[in-house]
């Protein structure tokens, strides 16, 4: 375990938080890459947020260990938050401060030696598209404007290790898309861990993906096998010329047809599958005038029960 | 460290206009009370100075404004102290100090030195308002510097226990309300003394004003020093376990 983590720029072991008698984490463990762009995944409350102010020393870990670049979090707090930029969920800004203010304050606190403070302030305004906003108060900006900030007050000493909690959070879909930009720049230098509860910001920012649901750790793969998961296994279908349910359960492949109020047809098949091309001659063959053929993907929502679902009956047959 | 947040601390003091307001009114009391007593002086100079031992100018002009400053900052100092921890927790910022590589005592030490800093500036006024005695007459400096220490280490002590009251709530009024009352028990805790005379040392002891009188008179007592650093360590200690508690608990 010892070597094959010693190169990981953080490893969480085994964590564990509980607040009196509520279970917030449970035995969450896992690793980061350097050039990794790690996402929570879960609803609200599942303790994503508390498993990020673990891995920033805000919240000492009930049980468990956390080991940023090599540093102990728990023995040498100081050196190892050295090591990390954090973004809380509430960005922690100073409404009366200037954002100059700010982000020079924010460096010094971060240890920015006081001779490449201006740079450092200079390379993070101009990162976070915040150039023209150093002399405006915090106060008055916009939350999208805020939320920049506190990006940039997360990155201003370069850590290796960026933690973001729900960064894209009451952004306008502008702002979201700019803000996943500057993510998936920085995970080319640095490694970045971030949570959120949309589905389609992790499919796009992250390369790798963990679930997390009531407290543990449900997924934790590539983003590519949640696509997988997530890939449909039901198309939508709507065609002019309606023909008999019959003849689509007729279908190789389709194991089910469903008839929707709106007179389109959900058709489930087999998984990996899809009769899309089948449907498509068939249609083009009776002339049933296709209008509409559409995978559905399955839901953040459907995910979380299919995982906890399979879990529970893995659990019960071992 | 400690000195970058006490620096960030004292600008967030003085940008909205509390600590302007307090220092004016203070120093609006301070000086009317000045002319009471300058007045009283004059009417009462040539009865004194037939008198052996008579109190001089220090006595009946400078040490009353000391005293009287000690009394108006027993008010001032929660409205100064109550938002140093609390407000960083209801704007949740805390975060911002937690997640940085800087000891939970820096914080301390930080918010207490801003609050110290904001003491310096209340002191300074009054040391000028005093001096300037010095253009007409000749005053005790060594009086006026003993009352100076006294009152900068009880001041110092008001800071460092409304620092950790402000540490056990996230509401500044809170936390000023119950500084208010903390300070002021400490400042009449000896009243239950009076009628037993010697016997209640210990009550007596624990008075926050009663080790500020040798101070007026003139009297550096090492034993009332220690008793204003032992407050003053005892409560930035607390803060520090208070905040490190922070992370251990919710």
């Amino acid at each position: 375990m010892a070597e094959s983590t010693a190169h990981k720029l953080v490893v969480a072991d085994r964590l564990s938080r509980r607040y009196g008698r509520l279970q917030a984490v449970c035995d969450v463990s896992f690793t980061l890459d350097k050039g990794e762009v790690l996402g929570f995944l879960g609803p609200n409350g599942a303790g994503k947020s508390t498993t990020m102010q673990m891995l920033c020393g805000c919240l000492a870990p009930t049980e468990g260990g956390i080991r940023i670049n090599g540093v102990d979090l728990l023995e040498d707090p100081l050196a190892a938050k050295r090591q990390i930029g954090f973004l809380p969920e509430q960005p922690p800004l100073y409404a009366e401060l200037t954002v100059d203010e700010y982000l020079r304050y924010s460096a010094r606190l971060r240890r920015v030696a006081r001779s490449r403070l201006g740079a450092a302030v200079a390379t993070v305004k101009e990162r976070c598209g915040l150039t023209d906003s150093g002399r405006r108060l915090i106060g008055n900006l916009s939350k999208g404007y805020q939320q920049r900030v506190g990006i940039a007050q997360a990155i201003v000493h370069s850590p290796p290790v960026v933690i973001l909690d729900e960064p894209t959070v009451g952004l306008d879909p502008i702002q979201i898309r700019e803000i996943r930009d500057l993510i998936r720049t920085l995970g080319n230098d640095h490694g970045v861990i971030l949570s959120t509860h949309i589905l389609p910001e992790v499919q796009m920012t992250c390369n790798r993906v963990q679930i997390i649901h009531r407290g543990k750790l449900v997924f934790s793969d590539s983003i590519d096998n949640l696509n997988r998961q997530t890939q449909a296994d039901s198309l939508l279908l709507a065609l002019r010329n309606k023909p008999a349910v019959t003849e689509l359960e007729a279908v190789d492949d389709v194991s089910e047809v469903e008839t929707l109020p709106d007179g389109r047809f959900r058709i489930r098949f087999v998984p990996d599958r899809s009769p899309a091309d089948r449907l498509v001659t068939l249609s083009v063959e009776h002339n049933w005038g296709l209008t509409e053929l559409t995978p559905e993907n399955r839901t953040l929502e459907q995910i979380f029960i299919m995982l906890t679902h399979a879990d529970q009956s893995g659990e019960a047959t071992t | 460290m400690s000195l970058l947040i006490a620096g960030r601390e004292l600008r967030s003091l003085f940008i909205p206009p509390l600590a302007w307001s307090i220092l004016g009114v203070v120093q609006g009391i301070l000086a009317w009370v000045y002319l009471v007593q300058l007045d009283n002086f004059i009417t009462l100079q040539a009865r004194l100075s037939t008198l052996e031992g008579a109190p001089g100018v220090t006595d009946m002009i400078v040490m009353p404004l000391f005293s009287l400053l000690g009394i108006l900052l027993l008010l001032v100092m929660p409205l100064i102290t109550m938002r140093l921890i609390s407000e960083e927790r209801r704007n949740k910022t805390l975060p911002l100090f937690l997640s940085s590589p800087a000891p939970v005592k820096d914080i301390v030490i930080g918010k207490f030195l801003a609050v110290l800093g904001f003491v310096g500036v209340m002191l300074a006024l009054l040391i000028l308002m005093s001096l300037a005695m010095a253009l007409g007459t000749s005053l005790d400096y060594g009086q006026v510097a003993a009352g100076l220490l006294g009152l900068f280490l009880m001041l110092a002590a008001f800071a460092a226990i409304g620092l950790y009251i402000s540490c056990l709530t996230q509401h500044p009024t809170v936390a000023a309300v119950v500084t208010f009352g903390v300070l002021f028990m400490l400042w009449i805790v000896n009243w239950a003394t009076q009628a037993g005379a010697e016997t209640d040392t210990a009550l007596r002891w624990l008075s926050i004003v009663q080790h500020q009188e040798s101070f007026y008179r003139g009297l550096v007592d090492t034993a009332d020093i220690f008793y204003y650093l032992l407050i003053i360590g005892l409560f930035l200690l607390l803060s520090v376990r208070r905040l490190d508690a922070e992370r251990l608990q919710t």
